[in-house]
């Protein structure tokens, strides 16, 4: 049978990896939301396998808000994505240092 | 190996497949279709832990939503693909992978199956035919969870707001009608009639 604990380092690895997509991908903001979403998606894996293994779907009621609270997220971010965009013409983070003086 | 643990298997490697494809392709469309397939997969991993309201969710509201407003800003955004630099993936390869490793060997440390293996948590047993996830988690949100639930909503709304009050831009350059103005114009704004004198047959000599 699966155990909680792969469920478990299942996210955890899923985590790792976005966390390693930040690192890499300084060129392009929007692979960089991209990984935020994953890093959302592992997290989410978590709690639903707490939930199943505790059998307390308050754990799925939490999911469920997590993804309300992400949809937005993601909305407001390209929306900014777009803006900056066409006043810089560029998402390269690089070249984002306008207030660095 | 049972039926279960083999999709359990074949799900998360093609889950881990997705997600490392995602991080290292330099076309942002490449890596938008390999999180749909991750989420695709994940959607199998929650079916397989008996969340199948969240399952379906997660592919029509990521899969069908949020992916297609990634790939719509991709796609309108007119990124030169061909002009990023590639420097700064190797320059950040060698951290990016140290700190992805430690960070992996630690929570395995932590969730590994000594402390939440089968024998702590025993696997549960399946719910029967009858049972509805989504009776289950409908009666929780419109009883428990009422008034979060409303914040959920006013959140989506304020996002709807916040993203078209952002994107929102009037080019004063361009010419568009105004049809309220135009049904609102009277005779007078247009047409203005001139009082001349007319011409008498004496003057013409």
């Amino acid at each position: 049978m699966i155990a909680l604990s792969d469920y478990l380092i299942l996210g955890a690895i899923l985590f790792c990896i976005s966390v390693a997509g930040i690192f890499l991908n300084r060129r392009n903001v929007l692979i960089l939301l991209m990984c935020i979403e994953l890093m959302l998606l592992a997290v989410n894996m978590n709690f639903i396998a707490f939930s199943h293994f505790l059998g307390d779907a308050t754990g799925q009621v939490f999911v469920f808000f997590v993804l309300t609270v992400a949809a937005a997220e993601a909305a407001i971010g390209l929306a900014i994505l777009v803006v900056l965009f066409r006043s810089r013409r560029t998402i390269d983070v690089a070249e984002l240092d306008t207030l660095k003086g | 190996m049972t039926f279960e643990k083999f999709l359990f298997y074949f799900f998360a490697a093609m889950v881990i497949f997705a997600g490392l494809m995602l991080i290292t392709r330099r076309n942002p469309v490449h890596s938008a279709l390999f999180l749909v397939l991750a989420f695709f997969n994940a959607a199998g991993l929650w079916m397989l832990m008996e969340a199948e309201f969240l399952a379906i969710a997660l592919v029509l509201v990521y899969v069908g939503a949020v992916m297609v407003l990634f790939l719509f800003v991709v796609m309108m955004l007119d990124i030169n693909v061909a002009e990023m630099k590639p420097g700064c993936f190797i320059k950040y390869l060698p951290v990016g992978i140290l700190i992805a490793l430690t960070m992996v060997v630690e929570m395995v440390m932590v969730v590994g199956p000594k402390h939440f293996g089968l024998d702590i948590y025993a696997s549960p047993v399946p719910h029967a035919p009858g049972y509805s996830n989504t009776d289950e988690l409908g009666s929780m949100l419109y009883t428990t969870y009422m008034y979060p639930f409303e914040i959920a909503a006013v959140i989506l709304l304020v996002a709807i707001v916040a993203a078209i009050g952002l994107t929102l831009r009037r080019r004063p350059e361009t010419k568009y009608q105004n049809p309220s103005k135009q049904v609102l114009v009277k005779r007078d704004d247009r047409l203005r009639v001139v009082k001349m004198p007319s011409e008498s047959k004496m003057e013409l000599k």
